[in-house]
């Protein structure tokens, strides 16, 4: 496997977060019953006529900006003729030669700890363009359905250079775009609805070769873990193919999520042909300088950025604030939180360790969380201020994950307060010692295990409410006396 | 004199100074239509219960005093690839035999907005495709002056209703000269606006960047009010252009002393009619009669016209009936095993045979590997075509050129050869690859009796200079006061 070279380019589609469509004044909005959503001119009726949505234009040179692309100051619309029934004016507009981005780069950073390094992906355009509808098979019947809803939302496509060389590279690369939409607020990238989704173009080559093998194409990937497999599965078939002595077939494919295996769709041998022509009914798209430069005046903070900036001044370890910043929500719910109990260190541990694992056990965004900012902020304050142990926060903070209360209110309901009166501690401890003579001997002996079990006998007097330095610091009082 | 047999100017005024009633008015027409009719065949849907209600309500307003706007009551006929909400718009094609929008074109709303009433749907060639009207799958339309002729096409229903009174005015659309050419045959006026001036929103689209809408009408001061009323802007229209709004009726002026004609004697050449170049010949001593100077121009790449037309148009037509795939309106066929039979099936059935010739030509035109040499190259001779008139009209106000190289043909005799019938359109095509108005009115008649379109031509959105060159013209000769004895 080592003697061959993976070659991968991403194509990848993001559905921009407009209001309305890219042609008419019907709602993007999500998840509607099937062609509600839609009007005479994107059910492409005849006679109607595309007007181009400007919040569209925008967005995507929003996007182009953030990946480092020029921008084109002329551009123009094409259109793309196939035939499909989620299509209904039998093409698609989109851009051919004049693309709105080009020649754009942004960073990755691939691997953990000692493997970690950081590389440049090449971004060889963005451009708009509308979606099509969906089909839905009936299973019962057999009958397909079109739901047009979709039709005409807007999209960017963001084709990369074939510079990535494995699914982890892919997978980093991936994450990177959506960390950047994210933080420029144009695509909702909520990958499961498929609002961001990827092609992988794939051909290998035996290291030293110098031209690229054949390439397949494998389409619809919408999540981190189907573009891996996936990635990981066409590597191993190719090689397979030409290690045996066969030839790569150009073609289109797809991969099954949950069998975990691709199978090819249709070759590419009559190479479709969408008979590209331009647009009639738009207008080229002219740009000037001052509004581009409008744009990217109002660029928000980048991830690496601010990653930066958590390291200088949160002081937080390089690992923390690339995983805090890597998206914009969990950016934000750290500062948010932050700014109530100035505890960078706290927050930030907190919603790697606690948070993280809880969000992916239930397969959930940080945006549909629970616990809000504010009352993670509440909860560290308890810490800090000792009215609560950090074992009884880690109860609480399940709890708050389940219902979102305020972690206040849940210490005064369970009486979770911890117990910091010396004297009533001090009542504890003597009972303890009194009643376990073994231990108290064992100790003396020098076996300091026998002090832990002390201990735990205290706190599961106390469920668990005492204060641990007060208890160790009595404890260890009364015993050597 | 009947009522039927007025302008549009007049019967406007008549309406509005309430010596008719809007009723008496449509009564008028649609008895006229039930007289005519049955010998032109030029009516694809006739809206008379919509007609007639419309009349009362304007006619209750007009009763109080209220404006019912520059058209108010009067009769309009619409050609039938121009989407009216609840009637239907078949484009004279089986596969949209039974369509019904769901909206109003902008010139519908325009027009109803001025207080017109709407009283048909008229023939055509299928999908404007055609010179003749021949290719409608719906009916054959006669030429008014003589049943066994041709109106002309595309709009020749639009063209032969105005011709024969069974309306004031009508709509059409000109692609390649399908407003012009049968206006021409059928001895009306028929004006192409500039590319832009008139909103294409529900204008079903054969070739996009070529298609404009204009009007059918009997003097060429009707066409002017027809163009105050559906000229401008159109939000729903980003290619509509956003000028400010002019009244064409200050161009009805009878004067046309200083005013430049280019003649393009390199363009007209011997494939002409010999009593259409006496027309024509004729036509220029007329203004010259009247004070205008004549200036010989070249217009060298016209002659190319042609050729880029049924590239670029049937390029795009190739996408625009893309939509027509028998799965959400339109024709279905019964029996089909699969998608692709279900397209297959649908459109060979659903589609006549110069639609058919034309996608296949446009498919072709865009497919790789013949882009380049085809749908580009067009590109770059209608750049040229458009760099010649420019150049034209550095040394005149307007053009003169005949409408088209012969009077109306019979049934069947260019129909076997698609060549043949596309020469019709040389002298209108070049206008709509430049994108410049143009308006053709009666010019004389042939030897016998067939009418002769003149054409004039003018830069892009100098609408009042064409209109202005061309009522003069009108009102020194007597040719549009002929009327088809039918």
């Amino acid at each position: 496997m080592n003697d061959y070279e993976v070659i991968i380019g991403l194509e990848v589609h993001a559905e921009l977060s407009t209001n309305t469509k890219i042609y008419c004044n019907c709602t993007t909005e999500f998840g509607a019953d099937p062609n509600t959503h839609c009007c005479p001119i994107c059910t492409g009726m005849p006679g109607t006529l595309p007007v181009l949505n400007e919040k569209v234009v925008e967005y995507a040179v929003k996007a182009g900006l953030a990946m480092n692309c020029e921008i084109s100051r002329f551009s123009k619309q094409d259109r793309k003729n196939y035939f499909y029934p989620d299509l209904p004016k039998a093409y698609q507009i989109s851009q051919y030669d004049l693309p709105l981005c080009e020649h754009g780069n942004i960073e990755i950073t691939v691997g953990k700890d000692k493997e970690k390094y950081k590389k440049n992906i090449g971004i060889t355009r963005i451009h708009i363009e509308e979606d099509a509808g969906k089909l839905i098979h009936d299973a019962f019947t057999g009958d397909t359905l079109v739901d047009l809803n979709r039709c005409a939302v807007p999209l960017i496509e963001i084709v990369s250079e074939p510079d990535i060389r494995s699914a982890d590279e892919a997978v980093a690369y991936m994450q990177t775009l959506k960390s950047i939409l994210e933080y420029l607020e144009v695509c909702d990238c909520k990958m499961q609805e498929g609002s961001l989704r990827c092609d992988v173009n794939l051909s290998v080559r035996k290291r030293g070769q110098k031209e690229f093998g054949t390439r397949t194409e494998t389409k619809n990937l919408n999540s981190f873990r189907a573009i891996y497999n996936s990635i990981e599965f066409e590597i191993k078939r190719q090689i397979e193919v030409l290690e045996n002595g066969g030839k790569i077939i150009q073609e289109t494919r797809r991969f099954d999520d949950v069998k975990n295996i691709g199978y090819a769709m249709r070759t590419k041998e009559n190479a479709d042909d969408y008979r590209y022509f331009p647009e009639p009914d738009l207008a080229p798209i002219v740009l000037s300088e001052e509004y581009i430069e409008k744009i990217k005046n109002a660029l928000p903070e980048m991830p690496h950025i601010k990653k930066e900036r958590y390291m200088s001044k949160y002081g937080l370890p390089e690992y923390d604030a690339e995983q805090l910043t890597a998206s914009k929500y969990v950016a934000k719910f750290f500062e948010e939180a932050n700014d109530i109990c100035n505890n960078p260190k706290a927050v930030s541990n907190w919603i790697m360790s606690d948070l993280f694992r809880l969000l992916n056990e239930n397969e959930i965004e940080i945006t549909s969380c629970k616990i809000t900012s504010e009352n993670l902020a509440k909860l560290i304050l308890l810490i800090d201020k000792g009215t609560i142990s950090s074992k009884i926060a880690k109860q609480i903070f399940e709890e708050m994950f389940e219902n979102g209360k305020n972690p206040e209110d849940i210490v005064k309901e369970k009486g979770m307060t911890q117990i910091s009166d010396e004297n009533a501690i001090k009542e504890m401890v003597e009972k303890v010692v009194s009643n376990n003579p073994q231990s108290v001997t064992d100790y003396k002996a020098g076996k300091d295990r026998a002090l832990g079990f002390l201990v735990g006998q205290i706190m599961k007097e106390t469920k668990g409410k005492a204060n641990p330095q007060i208890v160790n610091k009595m404890l260890i009082e009364i015993l050597n006396k | 004199m009947d009522l039927y047999s007025l302008t549009l100017t007049d019967i406007a005024k008549k309406i509005k100074d309430k010596e008719v009633s809007i009723k008496e008015v449509l009564d008028s027409v649609y008895s006229r239509i039930e007289e005519v009719e049955p010998k032109v065949d030029a009516y694809i849907t006739l809206t008379q219960s919509q007609a007639y209600e419309r009349a009362e309500k304007l006619q209750q307003k007009l009763d109080n005093n209220e404006d019912i706007g520059i058209l108010g009551g009067v009769p309009i006929a619409i050609k039938d690839n121009i989407c009216t909400k609840g009637v239907k718009t078949t484009c004279a094609s089986r596969m949209l035999e039974n369509y019904t929008p769901i909206y109003d074109a902008t010139v519908i709303k325009k027009l109803e907005d001025a207080g017109a009433i709407v009283i048909g749907k008229t023939n055509m060639d299928e999908f404007a495709m055609g010179s003749s009207t021949e290719t409608s799958y719906i009916k054959k339309t006669k030429n008014p002056w003589d049943l066994t002729r041709v109106p002309g096409g595309s709009s020749g229903g639009s063209a032969a209703v105005v011709s024969s009174d069974m309306a004031f005015a009508a709509l059409g659309s000109d692609t390649g000269g399908s407003i012009r050419q049968p206006a021409s045959y059928c001895s009306v006026v028929g004006l192409k606006p500039t590319y832009g001036l008139i909103s294409r929103f529900g204008l079903i689209a054969f070739a996009s960047s070529l298609d404009q809408i204009g009007p059918f009408t009997k003097t060429v001061e009707d066409a002017a009010l027809m163009l105050n009323v559906i000229s401008g802007h159109d939000k729903m229209d980003t290619t509509s252009a956003n000028l400010e709004k002019v009244d064409y009726l200050k161009a009805i002026v009878n004067d046309v002393k200083g005013k430049v004609i280019g003649i393009p004697t390199d363009f007209i050449t011997d494939g002409i009619n010999k009593d259409v170049r006496e027309a024509y010949d004729k036509a220029i001593d007329t203004l010259k009669n009247v004070g205008a100077k004549i200036q010989e121009i070249k217009l060298e790449y016209a002659k190319y016209s042609l050729a880029t037309y049924y590239i670029i148009a049937t390029a795009e037509a190739s996408s625009n009936l893309g939509r027509y795939d028998g799965i959400r309106y339109g024709y279905r066929a019964k029996d089909f095993e699969d998608l692709d039979d279900l397209y297959y099936k649908s459109r060979t059935e659903g589609f006549g045979a110069e639609v058919k010739r034309r996608i296949m030509l446009g498919t072709y035109v865009l497919s790789s590997g013949y882009y380049d040499a085809y749908y580009k190259r067009a590109q770059q001779v209608r750049t040229l075509i458009i760099e010649n008139f420019k150049e034209a009209f550095k040394l005149c106000d307007s053009i003169l050129i005949p409408t088209a190289p012969n009077t109306a043909f019979k049934f069947g005799e260019k129909s076997e050869n698609p060549l043949e019938m596309y020469l019709e359109d040389i002298y209108t095509v070049p206008v709509n690859i430049a994108g410049l108005p143009a308006i053709s009115i009666p010019g004389g008649f042939d030897s016998e009796n067939m009418p002769i379109g003149i054409q004039f031509i003018a830069n892009s959105f100098e609408e009042e200079k064409l209109l202005n060159i061309a009522y003069t013209f009108e009102q020194n000769t007597d040719y549009y006061k002929n009327k088809p004895n039918i």
